[in-house]
């Protein structure tokens, strides 16, 4: 290890050692206050240690990368087995094992032996002899799943919005000369609710056009394919600008927590 | 239908009427003069001592409409003394009886309630309901329903014109299969981020880096990995045949699997089974930020020259495009949610948009299966396109000029879509 690491990890190791112990002093009144001084300053590194990626690749980074993901891999281990397994398979097969694992006896049904069935035959990869009968599950996934999608997107993507799209381009419409005497730019006046409506249309239209892949994009239907990604680019760059303030509001809570909860300087 | 008296009904009313005269004669005895002559003036408000709530009326059970047998409708009209400002009832009970065995109390319901929907029954066990409105002192109960049996149904008929519009989007995609089978050449126009692909892979090659490629966070269930997978088999091939290396880090377990699977099958194709190598993919973990974390190291630790986005991605999308762009590497980004799009457009080389992730297998791989399928939901496309066109007129001129066959033709359409998407 270079002289240089070493200083900056002995550095490190002993603001660690003084914010944990000024922290626990700070919470005297507090139940375990060196343990809550403790959980508080080990937060606040792990913190620290993502945000150095911002800098760099470093051992710091590194150290907080490696825990999350060991931690969170075990965690969801544990949460499948527990959640999946024992609370929702067990019950429906065996009353002597959900009296083992604690839980609720239910009514059997023994359909639930198919998904254990395929599970097994998923775990079939570990022989090298009987690996190809792991495809089986696989391939009922994969079919389950485009199945149940189709009539699902079908409804939600396509009949719904083709339907939502009926909209009137004229609105309360009593002849030219009424609508240039009552023209109003208000945001619930005729002019803009029938512009809103003509976006819709035009921008379903040219949308659509866009993601059609059997011609080519030349002539009336090129023109209409760039109006479409015309205003799928402003949807995008709104859609953008609105992320983009949610994710300032999570560095805030960030930020928040090392000013206020670490290091008490905001009230 | 049958009204059965509560077997202790007259009972409690006798209880009533006895505890109601008492009451009357211990206020005339105890009560003031002016008092007395009020009371004497107003025979009526003894009434209003009593407690007990009028029962709710017109209970009826029926079938619930297209279901597997398996649900029951119960409706009723409520207690007269369940309105709003005097409300003298509390709630409703509704009570049920399984093939003639006891009442016994389903469900309590807040006061204002005129039906419930009873769930998880059995097509093959009759059942009968009563519903008892109470107020603080009494419970009354309704009449009883007839006994009902549910019914299932095996054809949803509401859902007749999503069955058609289905069937001629099959049928367009079985034609087209066909036809590409029977060698006919089907146009397919161009996609810029798929054109980019070979001299992604190439660029890797010569750079002797590796490729990353990220099937998004979602699971097998999602058609997005579906699409980013079979994406994945055609670059694996390439990859292959170039001997470049290629590296997976995936949150699924079963998208670990397939992907295993995928990049072997390719590297068979290829000619070189022995240079497959399941390391080529692993599991990181189920955490969202957790993977990220281990992706961004993954990208800034083997700088790979080339990574593939494609599939479903959430909060991550701009977190992984930023770290893939911030160390050099050509980016081909895709997925079909918009909320990620702007990041992906904004940060990485190519991205494909929505229906052009589906659209990429069959762009890539030219195979008539995936061919017709694209063609198939072209003619699904024009459907949509058309309709919108005539439906939009249709309400304009319908609704302007009031013109009849115009508005016959806009709810016609409204009809048919409106039915189609279970409204």
């Amino acid at each position: 290890m270079k002289k240089t690491s070493v200083i900056i990890l002995s550095g490190v190791v002993i603001l660690f050692l003084v914010s944990w112990l000024v922290k626990g002093a700070s919470l005297s009144g507090e139940e375990n206050p060196y343990l809550q001084g403790f959980l508080t300053t080990f937060a606040a590194f792990l913190t620290l240690a993502v945000f150095s990626f911002l800098y760099r690749d470093n051992p710091f980074y590194k150290f907080a990368e490696h825990l999350f993901v060991g931690a969170s891999a075990a965690y969801w281990m544990t949460l499948g087995f527990w959640q999946t397994l024992v609370k929702k398979l067990i019950p429906k097969l065996s009353d002597g094992l959900a009296n083992f694992f604690e839980v609720p006896t239910e009514e059997h049904s023994y359909w639930y032996f198919l998904p254990v069935i395929l599970g097994l035959l998923l775990l079939m990869r570990l022989s090298k002899k009987g690996g190809w009968l792991s495809r089986w599950p696989l391939a009922f996934i994969v079919g389950y799943t485009a199945g149940i999608n189709f009539v699902g997107y079908l409804r939600s993507d396509f009949v719904k919005q083709v339907s939502s799209t009926f909209v009137p381009l004229l609105i309360d419409w009593q002849g030219v000369g009424h609508f240039f005497s009552n023209f109003s730019l208000a945001i619930d006046g005729q002019f803009v609710m029938m512009l809103a409506n003509v976006v819709i249309f035009v921008g379903v239209l040219c949308g659509l056009v866009y993601f059609f892949f059997s011609k080519e994009h030349t002539g009336l239907f090129g023109t209409a394919s760039r109006v479409g990604i015309w205003i799928l680019m402003i949807t995008f760059g709104a859609s953008f600008g609105y992320t983009v303030m949610g994710r300032i509001s999570l560095l805030v809570g960030r930020l928040t927590f090392l000013f206020k909860d670490w290091l008490g300087l905001i009230s | 239908m049958q009204y059965i008296r509560p077997t202790d009904g007259g009972r409690r009313s006798r209880l009533a009427f006895g505890f109601l005269s008492i009451l009357i004669v211990f206020a005339a005895l105890s009560a003031p003069v002016v008092a007395q002559d009020v009371v004497a003036d107003t025979p009526a408000d003894t009434t209003a001592v009593s407690h007990v709530p009028a029962p709710a009326t017109s209970v009826v059970v029926d079938d619930y409409k297209y279901d597997f047998g398996d649900r029951l409708n119960l409706s009723w009209v409520p207690s007269i003394d369940d309105q709003i400002g005097e409300r003298m009832v509390l709630g409703y009970i509704v009570y049920r009886s399984i093939n003639g065995g006891e009442f016994k109390p389903l469900e309590s319901l807040l006061p204002g309630a005129s039906s419930f929907e009873d769930k998880d029954l059995h097509a093959d066990s009759s059942y009968v309901y009563y519903v008892a409105a109470f107020s603080e002192t009494d419970t009354v109960p309704s009449i009883h329903t007839q006994a009902h049996q549910p019914e299932r149904e095996f054809i949803h008929f509401d859902l007749l014109w999503l069955f058609v519009i289905a069937a001629l989007i099959s049928f367009s995609v079985i034609y087209f299969i066909w036809m590409a089978r029977a060698g006919k050449d089907l146009f397919v126009r161009k996609i810029a981020g798929l054109d980019a692909v070979d001299d992604a892979i190439g660029r890797a090659t010569e750079m002797g880096r590796p490729i990353l490629f990220i099937p998004g966070i979602q699971d097998m269930d999602d058609v997005q990995t579906i699409a980013g997978l079979t994406i994945l088999g055609r670059v694996a091939k390439q990859i292959a045949d170039y001997d470049t290396r290629i590296r997976m880090p995936v949150s699924r377990s079963l998208v670990m699997t397939a992907a295993r699977e995928t990049i072997k099958a390719a590297y068979q194709i290829a000619g070189r089974p022995d240079a497959y190598s399941d390391d080529m993919v692993n599991y990181v973990t189920d955490e969202q930020f957790g993977y990220v974390a281990a992706v961004d190291g993954i990208m800034v630790r083997e700088r790979p020259a080339t990574i593939f986005l494609l599939g479903a991605f959430f909060a991550e999308s701009l977190i992984l495009a930023e770290t893939g762009n911030s160390v050099g590497a050509i980016q081909i980004a895709g997925t079909a949610r918009p909320a990620q799009l702007p990041f992906f457009i904004a940060a990485c080389d190519f991205t494909l948009i929505g229906e052009e992730l589906f659209a990429a297998s069959a762009y890539l791989s030219g195979e008539p299966k995936q061919l017709g399928s694209l063609k198939g939901q072209d003619v699904g496309k024009g459907i949509a396109m058309a309709v919108i066109l005539i439906g939009v007129i249709s309400v304009t001129l319908g609704k302007a000029f009031d013109i009849e066959i115009f508005n016959w033709i806009a709810d016609a359409l409204s009809t048919v879509f409106s039915k189609a998407g279970g409204s």
